[in-house]
Protein backbone atom coordinates (compact mmCIF):
# COMPACT_ATOMS: atom_id res chain seq x y z
CA UNK A 1 0.00 0.00 0.00
CA UNK A 2 1.12 3.22 -1.05
CA UNK A 3 1.38 6.17 1.32
CA UNK A 4 -2.15 8.47 0.81
CA UNK A 5 -1.33 11.83 -0.75
CA UNK A 6 -2.38 14.67 1.88
CA UNK A 7 -3.09 16.98 -1.15
CA UNK A 8 -6.11 14.89 -1.85
CA UNK A 9 -9.83 14.56 -0.50
CA UNK A 10 -11.25 11.14 -0.22
CA UNK A 11 -14.35 9.61 -0.66
CA UNK A 12 -15.72 6.32 1.44
CA UNK A 13 -16.34 4.76 -2.02
CA UNK A 14 -12.74 4.94 -2.94
CA UNK A 15 -12.45 7.92 -4.89
CA UNK A 16 -10.07 10.40 -4.69
CA UNK A 17 -10.24 14.10 -5.66
CA UNK A 18 -7.56 16.82 -6.49
CA UNK A 19 -8.56 20.34 -6.07
CA UNK A 20 -7.18 21.96 -9.36
CA UNK A 21 -8.06 25.58 -9.35
CA UNK A 22 -10.93 27.47 -9.02
CA UNK A 23 -14.06 24.63 -8.88
CA UNK A 24 -12.43 22.11 -11.28
CA UNK A 25 -11.36 18.94 -9.44
CA UNK A 26 -9.67 15.94 -10.65
CA UNK A 27 -11.63 12.65 -9.94
CA UNK A 28 -9.39 9.19 -9.71
CA UNK A 29 -9.72 6.00 -7.55
CA UNK A 30 -7.59 4.84 -4.59
CA UNK A 31 -4.43 2.71 -4.67
CA UNK A 32 -6.73 0.41 -2.14
CA UNK A 33 -9.43 0.42 -5.28
CA UNK A 34 -6.95 -0.84 -7.64
CA UNK A 35 -5.68 -2.98 -5.64
CA UNK A 36 -8.53 -4.60 -4.85
CA UNK A 37 -9.74 -4.75 -8.02
CA UNK A 38 -6.88 -6.38 -9.44
CA UNK A 39 -5.92 -5.77 -13.34
CA UNK A 40 -8.33 -3.38 -14.82
CA UNK A 41 -9.17 -4.28 -18.52
CA UNK A 42 -12.01 -1.33 -18.87
CA UNK A 43 -13.21 2.04 -17.96
CA UNK A 44 -16.76 2.82 -18.38
CA UNK A 45 -16.98 7.20 -17.82
CA UNK A 46 -18.95 9.80 -18.43
CA UNK A 47 -19.63 11.99 -21.28
CA UNK A 48 -18.62 15.88 -20.94
CA UNK A 49 -21.15 17.92 -19.96
CA UNK A 50 -22.74 15.39 -17.93
CA UNK A 51 -24.37 16.72 -14.76
CA UNK A 52 -23.83 14.69 -11.94
CA UNK A 53 -25.05 14.61 -8.05
CA UNK A 54 -22.96 13.77 -5.06
CA UNK A 55 -23.09 10.03 -4.76
CA UNK A 56 -24.51 9.54 -7.80
CA UNK A 57 -23.37 6.46 -10.12
CA UNK A 58 -21.06 7.74 -13.03
CA UNK A 59 -18.50 5.23 -14.44
CA UNK A 60 -17.75 1.65 -14.52
CA UNK A 61 -14.28 0.20 -13.61
CA UNK A 62 -14.03 -3.38 -14.67
CA UNK A 63 -11.26 -5.80 -13.82
CA UNK A 64 -10.34 -9.48 -15.21
CA UNK A 65 -13.22 -10.31 -12.56
CA UNK A 66 -15.60 -7.87 -11.96
CA UNK A 67 -17.44 -4.55 -12.79
CA UNK A 68 -17.47 -2.09 -9.86
CA UNK A 69 -19.68 0.94 -10.21
CA UNK A 70 -18.01 4.41 -9.29
CA UNK A 71 -19.94 7.39 -7.95
CA UNK A 72 -19.48 11.15 -8.22
CA UNK A 73 -17.42 11.94 -4.60
CA UNK A 74 -18.92 15.77 -4.95
CA UNK A 75 -22.34 16.83 -7.00
CA UNK A 76 -21.00 18.95 -10.46
CA UNK A 77 -20.19 18.85 -13.97
CA UNK A 78 -18.31 16.44 -15.90
CA UNK A 79 -15.94 19.41 -18.25
CA UNK A 80 -13.18 16.47 -19.21
CA UNK A 81 -12.68 13.48 -19.31
CA UNK A 82 -9.14 11.26 -19.32
CA UNK A 83 -8.87 9.58 -23.16
CA UNK A 84 -5.81 7.59 -22.28
CA UNK A 85 -7.65 4.96 -20.31
CA UNK A 86 -9.88 4.11 -23.61
CA UNK A 87 -6.44 1.80 -24.47
CA UNK A 88 -5.22 1.87 -21.18
CA UNK A 89 -6.72 1.04 -18.22
CA UNK A 90 -3.77 -0.37 -16.57
CA UNK A 91 -2.40 3.22 -15.95
CA UNK A 92 -4.78 3.10 -12.63
CA UNK A 93 -3.07 0.16 -11.63
CA UNK A 94 0.51 1.56 -12.24
CA UNK A 95 -0.19 4.54 -10.42
CA UNK A 96 -3.89 5.44 -9.32
CA UNK A 97 -2.89 8.11 -8.02
CA UNK A 98 -1.08 9.90 -10.41
CA UNK A 99 -3.99 8.88 -12.75
CA UNK A 100 -7.10 11.32 -13.26
CA UNK A 101 -10.89 9.62 -14.33
CA UNK A 102 -12.56 12.54 -15.13
CA UNK A 103 -12.73 16.03 -14.49
CA UNK A 104 -15.37 18.46 -12.49
CA UNK A 105 -16.63 21.72 -12.31
CA UNK A 106 -18.06 21.19 -8.89
CA UNK A 107 -21.30 23.32 -7.63
CA UNK A 108 -20.24 24.17 -4.15
CA UNK A 109 -16.49 24.81 -3.28
CA UNK A 110 -17.98 24.06 0.47
CA UNK A 111 -18.87 20.24 -1.05
CA UNK A 112 -15.48 19.51 -0.84
CA UNK A 113 -14.61 19.69 3.21
CA UNK A 114 -17.38 16.56 3.60
CA UNK A 115 -14.89 14.76 2.25
CA UNK A 116 -12.54 12.67 4.07
CA UNK A 117 -8.53 13.90 4.33
CA UNK A 118 -5.72 11.47 4.37
CA UNK A 119 -5.74 10.30 7.80
CA UNK A 120 -9.71 9.77 7.89
CA UNK A 121 -9.15 7.54 4.66
CA UNK A 122 -6.76 5.51 5.98
CA UNK A 123 -8.69 5.04 9.05
CA UNK A 124 -11.67 3.72 7.46
CA UNK A 125 -9.84 1.01 5.24
CA UNK A 126 -8.01 -0.28 8.15
CA UNK B 1 -12.86 -16.84 6.72
CA UNK B 2 -12.71 -18.60 9.84
CA UNK B 3 -15.10 -21.34 9.11
CA UNK B 4 -13.60 -21.95 5.66
CA UNK B 5 -11.40 -24.81 5.18
CA UNK B 6 -7.68 -24.23 4.08
CA UNK B 7 -5.31 -26.60 1.79
CA UNK B 8 -2.26 -27.90 3.10
CA UNK B 9 -0.51 -24.78 1.26
CA UNK B 10 -2.38 -22.41 3.00
CA UNK B 11 1.01 -20.97 4.37
CA UNK B 12 2.76 -20.85 1.36
CA UNK B 13 0.29 -18.71 -0.11
CA UNK B 14 0.34 -16.22 2.62
CA UNK B 15 4.11 -16.19 2.38
CA UNK B 16 4.03 -15.46 -1.35
CA UNK B 17 1.40 -13.00 -0.51
CA UNK B 18 -1.82 -14.59 -2.31
CA UNK B 19 -5.52 -12.03 -2.28
CA UNK B 20 -7.15 -15.07 -0.53
CA UNK B 21 -10.91 -15.66 -1.42
CA UNK B 22 -13.34 -17.84 -0.24
CA UNK B 23 -14.00 -20.44 -2.96
CA UNK B 24 -16.32 -23.66 -2.53
CA UNK B 25 -16.08 -24.04 1.17
CA UNK B 26 -11.67 -23.34 1.25
CA UNK B 27 -9.80 -20.02 1.03
CA UNK B 28 -8.26 -20.24 -1.88
CA UNK B 29 -5.82 -17.96 -4.03
CA UNK B 30 -7.61 -15.71 -6.41
CA UNK B 31 -4.01 -14.09 -7.53
CA UNK B 32 -0.69 -13.37 -6.28
CA UNK B 33 1.46 -9.95 -6.44
CA UNK B 34 1.96 -10.40 -9.79
CA UNK B 35 -1.47 -10.21 -10.94
CA UNK B 36 -3.87 -12.54 -12.88
CA UNK B 37 -3.09 -10.81 -16.77
CA UNK B 38 0.25 -11.35 -15.81
CA UNK B 39 0.21 -15.13 -14.70
CA UNK B 40 -2.27 -16.10 -17.36
CA UNK B 41 0.88 -15.14 -19.64
CA UNK B 42 3.19 -16.55 -17.66
CA UNK B 43 1.56 -20.20 -18.15
CA UNK B 44 1.07 -19.86 -21.79
CA UNK B 45 4.95 -18.75 -22.11
CA UNK B 46 7.06 -21.05 -19.64
CA UNK B 47 4.90 -22.59 -16.77
CA UNK B 48 2.41 -22.19 -13.64
CA UNK B 49 1.64 -23.82 -10.25
CA UNK B 50 -1.75 -23.96 -9.35
CA UNK B 51 -2.84 -25.26 -5.72
CA UNK B 52 -6.38 -27.50 -6.79
CA UNK B 53 -6.01 -28.98 -3.62
CA UNK B 54 -10.12 -27.88 -2.83
CA UNK B 55 -11.19 -30.32 -5.72
CA UNK B 56 -12.89 -33.06 -4.65
CA UNK B 57 -10.82 -36.89 -5.30
CA UNK B 58 -11.65 -40.06 -4.35
CA UNK B 59 -11.14 -43.92 -5.27
CA UNK B 60 -13.72 -46.34 -6.13
CA UNK B 61 -13.09 -50.01 -6.52
CA UNK B 62 -14.32 -53.71 -5.38
CA UNK B 63 -17.03 -55.67 -7.48
CA UNK B 64 -17.60 -55.02 -11.23
CA UNK B 65 -16.87 -51.59 -10.21
CA UNK B 66 -15.81 -50.48 -13.90
CA UNK B 67 -19.19 -51.82 -15.25
CA UNK B 68 -21.19 -50.33 -12.62
CA UNK B 69 -19.14 -47.03 -13.27
CA UNK B 70 -19.81 -47.03 -16.88
CA UNK B 71 -23.45 -47.06 -15.96
CA UNK B 72 -23.17 -43.33 -15.00
CA UNK B 73 -21.53 -41.76 -17.74
CA UNK B 74 -22.22 -41.36 -21.70
CA UNK B 75 -18.61 -42.34 -21.98
CA UNK B 76 -16.92 -45.70 -22.53
CA UNK B 77 -15.57 -46.72 -18.83
CA UNK B 78 -15.59 -50.43 -19.39
CA UNK B 79 -12.96 -50.49 -22.08
CA UNK B 80 -10.53 -47.99 -20.40
CA UNK B 81 -7.45 -49.47 -20.11
CA UNK B 82 -4.82 -49.03 -17.16
CA UNK B 83 -3.05 -45.72 -16.94
CA UNK B 84 -5.42 -44.09 -19.19
CA UNK B 85 -8.36 -41.50 -17.81
CA UNK B 86 -11.33 -39.53 -19.39
CA UNK B 87 -13.17 -36.49 -19.18
CA UNK B 88 -16.56 -37.42 -18.50
CA UNK B 89 -19.97 -36.42 -16.53
CA UNK B 90 -22.15 -37.64 -14.65
CA UNK B 91 -25.55 -37.55 -15.98
CA UNK B 92 -28.80 -37.27 -14.77
CA UNK B 93 -32.46 -39.04 -15.79
CA UNK B 94 -33.21 -35.52 -18.05
CA UNK B 95 -29.83 -35.69 -19.38
CA UNK B 96 -28.63 -32.60 -17.41
CA UNK B 97 -25.12 -33.03 -15.75
CA UNK B 98 -24.28 -33.74 -12.42
CA UNK B 99 -20.87 -32.78 -12.78
CA UNK B 100 -18.01 -32.97 -15.21
CA UNK B 101 -14.87 -34.82 -13.64
CA UNK B 102 -12.11 -37.27 -14.78
CA UNK B 103 -12.16 -40.68 -14.04
CA UNK B 104 -8.74 -42.70 -14.42
CA UNK B 105 -7.91 -46.51 -14.18
CA UNK B 106 -5.71 -47.26 -11.68
CA UNK B 107 -5.43 -51.18 -11.19
CA UNK B 108 -8.27 -52.44 -9.73
CA UNK B 109 -10.15 -49.35 -9.22
CA UNK B 110 -10.87 -45.92 -10.34
CA UNK B 111 -9.88 -42.42 -9.78
CA UNK B 112 -12.18 -39.73 -10.02
CA UNK B 113 -11.64 -35.75 -9.23
CA UNK B 114 -14.48 -33.85 -9.66
CA UNK B 115 -15.32 -30.43 -8.77
CA UNK B 116 -14.84 -28.88 -4.87
CA UNK B 117 -18.46 -27.16 -5.33
CA UNK B 118 -20.30 -30.41 -6.47
CA UNK B 119 -18.16 -32.78 -3.62
CA UNK B 120 -21.19 -33.30 -1.24
CA UNK B 121 -24.00 -34.35 -4.19
CA UNK B 122 -21.48 -36.28 -6.02
CA UNK B 123 -20.41 -38.29 -3.22
CA UNK B 124 -23.64 -38.86 -2.44
CA UNK B 125 -24.84 -40.05 -5.58
CA UNK B 126 -22.02 -42.26 -6.35
CA UNK B 127 -22.52 -43.74 -2.71
CA UNK B 128 -25.87 -44.65 -3.67
CA UNK B 129 -25.46 -45.80 -7.06
CA UNK B 130 -22.17 -47.71 -6.52
CA UNK B 131 -22.10 -51.01 -4.70
CA UNK B 132 -18.33 -51.43 -4.29
CA UNK B 133 -16.17 -49.32 -1.67
CA UNK B 134 -15.67 -45.02 -1.90
CA UNK B 135 -12.51 -43.59 -0.96
CA UNK B 136 -12.99 -39.89 0.05
CA UNK B 137 -9.03 -38.85 -0.74
CA UNK B 138 -9.58 -35.98 1.70
CA UNK B 139 -6.03 -36.51 2.76
CA UNK B 140 -4.98 -35.90 -0.62
CA UNK B 141 -3.67 -32.63 -2.02
CA UNK B 142 -3.59 -31.70 -5.81
CA UNK B 143 -1.73 -29.72 -7.67
CA UNK B 144 -1.35 -28.55 -11.36
CA UNK B 145 1.84 -27.52 -13.23
CA UNK B 146 0.61 -26.27 -16.89
CA UNK B 147 2.78 -24.62 -19.90
CA UNK B 148 5.33 -25.02 -21.93
CA UNK B 149 7.81 -25.35 -19.64
CA UNK B 150 5.97 -28.43 -17.62
CA UNK B 151 7.33 -31.15 -19.01
CA UNK B 152 11.25 -29.65 -18.37
CA UNK B 153 10.46 -29.52 -14.85
CA UNK B 154 8.88 -32.84 -14.81
CA UNK B 155 11.91 -34.15 -16.42
CA UNK B 156 13.71 -33.50 -13.52
CA UNK B 157 11.00 -34.27 -10.80
CA UNK B 158 10.07 -38.01 -12.37
CA UNK B 159 11.19 -39.16 -15.73
CA UNK B 160 8.43 -41.75 -15.43
CA UNK B 161 5.66 -38.91 -15.29
CA UNK B 162 6.98 -36.93 -18.19
CA UNK B 163 6.82 -39.84 -20.52
CA UNK B 164 3.13 -39.73 -20.20
CA UNK B 165 0.83 -39.05 -22.84
CA UNK B 166 -2.62 -36.24 -22.40
CA UNK B 167 -4.55 -38.04 -20.71
CA UNK B 168 -2.67 -40.97 -19.04
CA UNK B 169 -2.25 -41.33 -15.40
CA UNK B 170 0.35 -43.20 -13.37
CA UNK B 171 1.13 -43.91 -9.59
CA UNK B 172 5.23 -42.65 -8.79
CA UNK B 173 7.48 -41.00 -6.28
CA UNK B 174 8.92 -37.83 -6.31
CA UNK B 175 11.55 -37.93 -4.41
CA UNK B 176 10.55 -40.68 -2.66
CA UNK B 177 7.22 -39.64 -1.65
CA UNK B 178 4.32 -41.26 -2.80
CA UNK B 179 2.34 -39.54 -5.84
CA UNK B 180 -0.17 -39.82 -8.52
CA UNK B 181 0.40 -38.30 -11.58
CA UNK B 182 -1.14 -37.30 -14.70
CA UNK B 183 -1.10 -35.80 -18.27
CA UNK B 184 -3.92 -33.31 -18.03
CA UNK B 185 -5.19 -29.92 -16.95
CA UNK B 186 -7.39 -27.29 -17.38
CA UNK B 187 -6.00 -24.46 -18.81
CA UNK B 188 -5.41 -25.97 -22.80
CA UNK B 189 -1.26 -26.19 -22.18
CA UNK B 190 0.11 -29.36 -21.79
CA UNK B 191 0.82 -30.21 -18.33
CA UNK B 192 0.54 -32.20 -15.19
CA UNK B 193 -1.76 -32.60 -12.29
CA UNK B 194 -0.13 -34.12 -9.17
CA UNK B 195 -1.62 -35.90 -6.03
CA UNK B 196 0.14 -36.51 -3.08
CA UNK B 197 -0.89 -36.82 0.72
CA UNK B 198 -1.38 -33.20 2.71
CA UNK B 199 1.39 -33.74 4.96
CA UNK B 200 4.27 -33.58 1.64
CA UNK B 201 2.12 -30.65 0.30
CA UNK B 202 3.84 -28.29 0.84
CA UNK B 203 7.38 -29.49 0.02
CA UNK B 204 6.27 -30.91 -3.47
CA UNK B 205 5.28 -27.41 -3.93
CA UNK B 206 7.96 -25.53 -3.01
CA UNK B 207 10.15 -28.38 -4.86
CA UNK B 208 8.25 -27.31 -7.82
CA UNK B 209 8.16 -23.90 -7.48
CA UNK B 210 11.75 -24.04 -6.71
CA UNK B 211 12.08 -23.93 -10.75
CA UNK B 212 12.96 -20.49 -12.21
CA UNK B 213 10.43 -21.17 -15.30
CA UNK B 214 7.43 -21.74 -12.58
CA UNK B 215 5.39 -19.26 -10.95
CA UNK B 216 2.29 -20.05 -8.31
CA UNK B 217 -1.21 -19.53 -10.47
CA UNK B 218 -4.08 -17.82 -8.73
CA UNK B 219 -7.81 -18.91 -9.40
CA UNK B 220 -8.34 -15.45 -11.27
CA UNK B 221 -6.16 -16.74 -14.06
CA UNK B 222 -7.04 -20.22 -13.85
CA UNK B 223 -10.26 -19.21 -15.14
CA UNK B 224 -9.22 -17.10 -17.88
CA UNK B 225 -6.90 -20.03 -18.98
CA UNK B 226 -9.74 -22.53 -19.24
CA UNK B 227 -11.97 -19.94 -20.79
CA UNK B 228 -9.15 -18.83 -23.60
CA UNK B 229 -9.04 -22.87 -24.09
CA UNK B 230 -13.21 -23.28 -24.45
CA UNK B 231 -13.37 -25.64 -21.51
CA UNK B 232 -16.47 -25.59 -19.74
CA UNK B 233 -16.72 -24.81 -16.05
CA UNK B 234 -19.46 -25.97 -14.11
CA UNK B 235 -22.45 -23.94 -13.00
CA UNK B 236 -21.32 -21.56 -16.00
CA UNK B 237 -21.41 -23.61 -19.65
CA UNK B 238 -22.78 -27.52 -17.33
CA UNK B 239 -25.37 -27.43 -15.17
CA UNK B 240 -28.28 -29.85 -13.92
CA UNK B 241 -30.35 -28.79 -16.26
CA UNK B 242 -27.73 -28.28 -19.29
CA UNK B 243 -26.76 -31.49 -21.05
CA UNK B 244 -23.87 -32.74 -22.51
CA UNK B 245 -24.92 -32.12 -26.05
CA UNK B 246 -26.18 -28.67 -25.44
CA UNK B 247 -22.82 -27.68 -23.77
CA UNK B 248 -21.04 -28.72 -26.99
CA UNK B 249 -19.62 -31.91 -25.22
CA UNK B 250 -21.12 -34.37 -28.00
CA UNK B 251 -17.52 -35.96 -28.55
CA UNK B 252 -17.28 -37.39 -24.90
CA UNK B 253 -20.80 -39.36 -25.47
CA UNK B 254 -20.29 -42.96 -26.82
CA UNK B 255 -22.80 -43.33 -29.72
CA UNK B 256 -23.56 -46.63 -28.99
CA UNK B 257 -23.53 -46.46 -25.31
CA UNK B 258 -27.52 -46.60 -24.14
CA UNK B 259 -28.60 -47.38 -20.13
CA UNK B 260 -27.08 -44.40 -18.36
CA UNK B 261 -29.16 -41.92 -16.53
CA UNK B 262 -30.89 -39.67 -19.53
CA UNK B 263 -28.89 -42.23 -22.43
CA UNK B 264 -32.72 -41.97 -24.49
CA UNK B 265 -32.86 -37.78 -24.04
CA UNK B 266 -28.92 -37.69 -24.83
CA UNK B 267 -29.43 -39.89 -28.08
CA UNK B 268 -32.43 -37.97 -29.32
CA UNK B 269 -30.70 -34.90 -29.07
CA UNK B 270 -27.46 -36.15 -31.11
CA UNK B 271 -29.77 -37.41 -33.79
CA UNK B 272 -31.96 -34.83 -33.99
CA UNK B 273 -30.46 -31.86 -32.30
CA UNK B 274 -30.79 -29.93 -28.89
CA UNK B 275 -32.63 -26.89 -28.14
CA UNK B 276 -29.49 -24.93 -27.38
CA UNK B 277 -25.97 -24.95 -28.03
CA UNK B 278 -22.46 -23.72 -26.20
CA UNK B 279 -20.71 -20.63 -28.70
CA UNK B 280 -17.60 -18.63 -28.70
CA UNK B 281 -17.59 -15.20 -28.39
CA UNK B 282 -15.20 -12.15 -29.26
CA UNK B 283 -16.18 -9.39 -28.27
CA UNK B 284 -16.06 -5.94 -30.16
CA UNK B 285 -14.27 -3.49 -28.46
CA UNK B 286 -12.91 -3.36 -24.93
CA UNK B 287 -16.13 -3.84 -22.50
CA UNK B 288 -16.34 -6.61 -21.26
CA UNK B 289 -19.47 -9.34 -20.58
CA UNK B 290 -20.16 -10.91 -17.87
CA UNK B 291 -22.01 -14.36 -16.90
CA UNK B 292 -25.97 -13.94 -17.28
CA UNK B 293 -26.15 -10.99 -19.87
CA UNK B 294 -28.34 -11.53 -22.22
CA UNK B 295 -27.92 -11.88 -26.10
CA UNK B 296 -29.85 -10.69 -28.46
CA UNK B 297 -29.92 -10.85 -32.60
CA UNK B 298 -29.87 -8.26 -35.00
CA UNK B 299 -33.69 -8.07 -35.01
CA UNK B 300 -33.10 -7.63 -31.27
CA UNK B 301 -34.94 -10.68 -30.02
CA UNK B 302 -33.16 -12.18 -27.08
CA UNK B 303 -31.54 -15.73 -28.73
CA UNK B 304 -29.43 -16.77 -25.31
CA UNK B 305 -27.18 -15.71 -22.03
CA UNK B 306 -23.52 -15.42 -21.65
CA UNK B 307 -22.43 -18.58 -19.32
CA UNK B 308 -18.71 -16.98 -18.74
CA UNK B 309 -17.57 -13.64 -19.70
CA UNK B 310 -14.14 -12.50 -19.00
CA UNK B 311 -10.47 -10.77 -20.80
CA UNK B 312 -8.62 -12.83 -22.63
CA UNK B 313 -4.93 -12.08 -22.04
CA UNK B 314 -3.46 -13.39 -25.06
CA UNK B 315 -6.01 -11.83 -27.42
CA UNK B 316 -6.02 -8.55 -25.32
CA UNK B 317 -10.03 -8.55 -25.57
CA UNK B 318 -13.05 -9.64 -23.60
CA UNK B 319 -14.13 -13.16 -24.86
CA UNK B 320 -16.67 -15.21 -23.75
CA UNK B 321 -19.47 -18.23 -24.02
CA UNK B 322 -22.61 -17.90 -24.07
CA UNK B 323 -25.49 -20.50 -24.72
CA UNK B 324 -28.02 -19.85 -27.42
CA UNK B 325 -30.67 -20.97 -29.60
CA UNK B 326 -29.68 -24.08 -31.32
CA UNK B 327 -31.75 -22.45 -34.60
CA UNK B 328 -29.89 -19.34 -34.45
CA UNK B 329 -26.85 -18.89 -36.79
CA UNK B 330 -26.32 -15.25 -36.86
CA UNK B 331 -22.35 -14.49 -37.20
CA UNK B 332 -22.78 -11.71 -34.98
CA UNK B 333 -24.89 -10.88 -32.06
CA UNK B 334 -24.96 -8.23 -29.42
CA UNK B 335 -25.11 -8.36 -25.44
CA UNK B 336 -26.58 -5.84 -23.31
CA UNK B 337 -24.56 -4.05 -21.16
CA UNK B 338 -25.69 -1.39 -18.85
CA UNK B 339 -27.35 0.97 -21.68
CA UNK B 340 -25.45 -0.13 -24.64
CA UNK B 341 -25.54 -3.07 -27.21
CA UNK B 342 -22.32 -4.18 -27.45
CA UNK B 343 -21.23 -6.15 -30.72
CA UNK B 344 -20.56 -10.15 -30.58
CA UNK B 345 -18.86 -11.88 -33.11
CA UNK B 346 -19.46 -15.91 -32.95
CA UNK B 347 -15.92 -17.81 -33.30
CA UNK B 348 -14.69 -21.42 -33.61
CA UNK B 349 -13.14 -22.81 -29.71
CA UNK B 350 -11.13 -23.19 -28.47
CA UNK B 351 -9.92 -19.04 -28.61
CA UNK B 352 -6.28 -20.26 -27.94
CA UNK B 353 -5.17 -23.20 -29.79
CA UNK B 354 -4.43 -26.38 -26.97
CA UNK B 355 -0.95 -27.36 -26.36
CA UNK B 356 -1.72 -31.57 -25.49
CA UNK B 357 0.96 -33.60 -25.43
CA UNK B 358 -0.50 -36.73 -27.18
CA UNK B 359 2.36 -38.74 -27.72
Amino acid sequence: MSELPKQLKYATTHEWVKPESDLVVKVGITDFAQEELGDLVYIELPEVGRKLAEKEQCAVVESVKTASDLFSPVAGEVIAINEALADSPELVNEDAFGTWLFSLKIDNAADLDTLLDADAYAESIA
Amino acid sequence: MSDLKRTPLYDLHLALNAKMVAFAGYQMPIQYPTGIIKEHLHCRSLAGFFDISHMGQCLVSGGNIAAQLDKLVPSDIVNLSTGEQRYTVLTNTEGGIIDDLIIGRLGDGFMLVFNAACEDKVITYLQSNLLGHLQLLSEQALFALQGPSAKEVMAELSAQACDLAFMQVLQTDINGIQCTISRSGYTGEDGFEISVAKQYGPLIAELILSFAQVKPVGLGARDTLRLEAGLSLYGHELNDNISPVEAGLSWLVDKNKCGYPGAEIIQQQLQQGAARKRIGLLVEGKTPVRDQYQIYNGADVLVGTITSGSFSPCLDQPIALALIDAQCSDKTLYAQVRNKKIALQVTKLPFVAHQYYRG
